[in-house]
């Protein structure tokens, strides 16, 4: 009915190139690569419902992406937790951590809300670090495997097809969420915040409600990314990783959750391709992002569709 | 006598040392057409404003069907029965005209988020619900041409009407309509007439700021007029128009003045 929507052809071609994927990928190098991808993806459609639906920005994301990391890896790797009962203490835990957060920081806008969630992923970021008896500090540490009713879940191979499935159930729920009344909510609030209120919308629960929900998708993604590694480091945490996410979701294109996932994608496949530049590689990558935001201004996806839009009339 | 729907009591609002609202205070009769006129600059948005709980009042109180309101939030005052349009308007860009529509039912909706997520089927009938009544509403204020297209490729007119169907969805018992003629051709500003008047036969009471008088005087039951933050007077049409003080804001004294 709805042809705007891209739901179930979206949905399957996800899947079909998840499944076929795996044809092209010729070495554990590309398995791994493509986890990676996988990974980043899940972040980004979180990331993208608060960012590119709701309109409010986060530079703090990868500090939710490092608590998810480190909550599975200290508990069961100190604590002997089971891996289930530390990833869903650890992801109720974020949870909570971003509901309290968010309530006061989520009162500001734009340049200072940007700020605010910046504070707070430089707090978790030194948090790590300096909590070495727990964390190991700047060297990282080792996480064990992930078991499941006795089992070990290791290897690539393995691992590929558990990202790939999370990232489709990702996707699936970003998809329902846009379409029904809560995500119209967050839309409306980004088209007019006013507009919203008087629509009877209460602005901070639905803003709150997304930033938790989009801390909760960051969490899982690093909880996953410590029991495939085996082990964490502090990198993954910090400053840099938050702007690469927000980069990825700007790159493929705002409020478009398959956007997204290209975005992450491309963004994490482009240094890798580019390793072949050398020491040109950093200048090249920039170069391509500049390009796109002045070419692409929509950002990838959206603007492709866009431009096929303006063809077909 | 009935019982007053809106009751405004001393209502003020203080902007640094300006007083944009001062001490105004009027009943609305529930059903009835009410329309709030003055010049430029009288605070007539600003009383909206007040009414709607987009500004919290400096003093004075407001009464909406019995209970006190003053200094509710938006939302909460949209959870009791008010629906409201904008001057310059409030549309939701980033989405369909339908969609607009559909985010005016939100609370009559199941806006549960883990629902949400999953798409429970009995949110799925929800939305296919929605869908209708927002088309209805569509239709009623005129828009059904409209019903498939994106809110950024429709025309001034016809998002003034967009608004009202979108506030309609919230199924208001008390409608603010900030200037929904303003910038609207004469067939166009027919067609709102004749849909306050369809409001306000069914039962909806209506509150108009508006500077097109041809139309305020043709639909108003009771007009309530500002000047400089202050009521002027308030009335029927006829004792409106025949008032030498309204006379006097909007054409200036007899006297010539000193400035």
């Amino acid at each position: 009915m709805n042809l705007r929507t891209p739901r179930t052809g979206g949905l399957a071609l996800l899947a079909a190139v998840i499944l076929f994927l795996p044809l092209a990928l010729v070495n554990n190098y590309w398995y791994e690569v493509a986890i990676l991808v996988g990974i980043n993806a899940i972040v980004c459609v979180g990331l993208n419902l608060l960012i590119g639906y709701a309109g409010q920005i986060s530079l703090g994301h990868a500090g939710f992406f490092g608590l998810g990391a480190y909550g599975s890896a200290v508990l069961t790797a100190r604590y002997g937790w089971p891996p289930a009962a530390a990833l869903a203490a650890t992801t109720a835990g974020v949870a909570l951590l971003a509901l309290l957060v968010g309530r006061p920081i989520l009162k500001l806008k734009g340049h200072y809300l940007a700020m605010a969630t910046l504070g707070l992923g430089v707090i978790i970021s030194i948090v790590v670090v300096t909590e070495d008896r727990l964390t190991g500090g700047p060297d990282g540490m080792s996480v064990p495997a992930f078991t499941l009713f006795g089992l070990a879940l290791a290897g690539e191979r393995l691992w590929y097809w558990i990202v790939g499935g999370v990232l489709l159930a990702a996707v699936w729920i970003a998809l329902n969420l846009i379409e029904s009344p809560a995500g119209r909510a967050l839309r409306a609030l980004h088209g007019s915040e006013v507009g919203a209120q008087v629509s009877g919308i209460d602005a901070t629960r639905a803003k709150l409600g997304i930033f938790v929900i989009s801390a909760v998708f960051a969490s899982l993604a690093g909880s996953m990314t410590a029991h495939y590694a085996g082990f964490i480091t502090p990198g993954k945490v910090g400053f840099f990783h938050s702007i690469e996410l927000v980069t990825m979701v700007v790159f493929g294109g705002m409020a478009s959750t398959f956007g997204a996932v290209i975005g992450a994608a491309t963004l994490t496949l482009l240094p890798q391709l580019l390793t072949v530049l050398k020491e040109y590689e950093m200048v090249v990558f920039g170069a391509v992002l500049i390009a796109t935001m002045v070419f692409l201004p929509r950002g990838f996806l959206p603007s492709l569709v866009f431009i096929l839009k303006k063809k077909q009339k | 006598m009935i019982a007053p729907q809106l009751c405004v009591t001393a209502l003020s609002k203080a902007f640094g040392g300006v007083m944009a609202v001062d001490q105004v205070s009027f009943d609305l009769e529930p059903g009835k057409v009410n329309s709030i006129i003055g010049p430029n600059g009288a605070g007539k948005t600003t009383l909206l404003n007040l009414l709607t709980g987009v500004y919290a009042p400096s003093a004075g109180n407001v009464v909406f069907d019995g209970a006190d309101v003053t200094g509710l939030a938006p939302h909460q005052l949209a959870a009791r029965g008010m629906g409201r349009t904008f001057q310059n308007l409030q549309v939701f860009f980033n989405m369909s005209a339908l969609e607009n529509v559909m985010v005016g039912r939100h609370l009559r909706e199941r806006a549960g988020w883990l629902a949400a997520m999953l798409r429970s089927p009995r949110l799925a009938a929800g939305e296919r619900e929605s869908r209708e009544e927002a088309a209805g509403l569509m239709q009623f204020v005129g828009l059904g041409e409209y019903l498939g297209a994106e809110a950024d490729a429709m025309p001034y007119g016809a998002l003034k009407r967009l608004e009202i169907a979108r506030a309609l969805g919230g199924r208001p018992k008390l409608l603010l309509l900030d200037e929904p003629a303003a910038g609207l051709n004469q067939t166009e500003t027919q067609a709102i007439n004749a849909l306050i008047v369809r409001l306000a036969q069914s039962g909806v009471t209506v509150v108009l700021v508006e500077h097109n008088m041809r139309l305020v005087m043709g639909v108003s039951d009771h007009i309530v007029v500002l000047d400089y933050g202050r009521k002027l007077c308030e009335g029927s049409a006829e004792q409106v128009r025949n008032d030498p003080r309204v006379i006097e804001a909007y054409l200036g004294s007899a006297e010539p003045e000193a400035c």
